[in-house]
């Protein structure tokens, strides 16, 4: 199956690239998602995942078409 | 309820008090709360000098859509508005503005800081700040308040 992943903010300027297509096996999670589109780099801790822009977490199964974003925490900083 | 997104400089009170007109909230109204938070000139002990605030298109209005109805519907706000800047901004420029309208002030109070701290915690938006020694990436979100 194909997804489509997209990095966002810091995460994507330490990848070097706003995400990717990726093709993958017929059952994969999220995290599996992010290794194989980074090459097999570990996915820090604090980042957060999003599947099709719900929130949910790297263990989550991953369907045909799906959009799979990883970013670091969101903030506003202080107001 | 209105969420809206804008690249461009924006003037909550002019927002603000077209969003009423246009609305016709009604006489039920004995509560309006409003916050606007705005871009400071220094964070961390350091002067800034721009920031650039990037968000996640599609998810980040999607997210803040559903924060406010679920405050809305937890505070009985009778009607909220929020509009929030994305792109490149400079100090002193409006960030975020929360207005909510209730029957009394405690619903109204509330409600508009719930609306706020959701955001903070939930909304996919991300600070790139400018500052003389370069620029960085603001990944702390500490309580401001």
């Amino acid at each position: 199956m194909t997804v489509e992943v997209k990095f966002f903010a810091s995460l994507k300027e330490r990848l070097g690239c706003d995400g990717a297509k990726v093709e993958i096996g017929e059952v994969a999670t999220a995290a599996d998602v992010w290794l194989q589109a980074t090459g097999g780099k570990s996915l820090p801790s604090n980042v957060l995942v999003a599947i099709n822009m719900e929130y949910t977490d790297a263990a989550q199964a991953v369907k045909d078409g799906d959009e799979v974003a990883f970013f670091p925490p969101v903030t506003g900083g202080r107001w | 309820m209105r969420v809206e997104l804008r690249s461009g400089a924006f003037q909550p009170w002019a927002e603000l008090a077209e969003y009423e007109r246009a609305a016709q909230l009604g006489t039920g109204v004995g509560a309006t709360a409003t916050f606007v938070g705005t871009m400071r000139d220094y964070n961390e002990g350091e002067p800034v000098l721009g920031m650039y605030l990037e968000h996640y298109p599609g998810m980040a209005e999607r997210e803040l859509s559903a924060l406010v109805a679920a405050e809305v519907a937890r505070f009985q706000l009778i009607d909220a508005l929020v509009v929030h800047r994305v792109g490149a901004l400079a100090p002193g420029d409006p960030i975020v503005l929360v207005a909510v309208w209730s029957g009394h002030r405690r619903e109204g109070f509330e409600g508009c800081r719930a609306i706020m701290e959701a955001l903070k915690a939930r909304a996919p938006f991300w600070k790139r700040e400018r500052t003389v020694g370069g620029e960085r990436w603001v990944e702390k979100n500490t309580a401001g308040y």
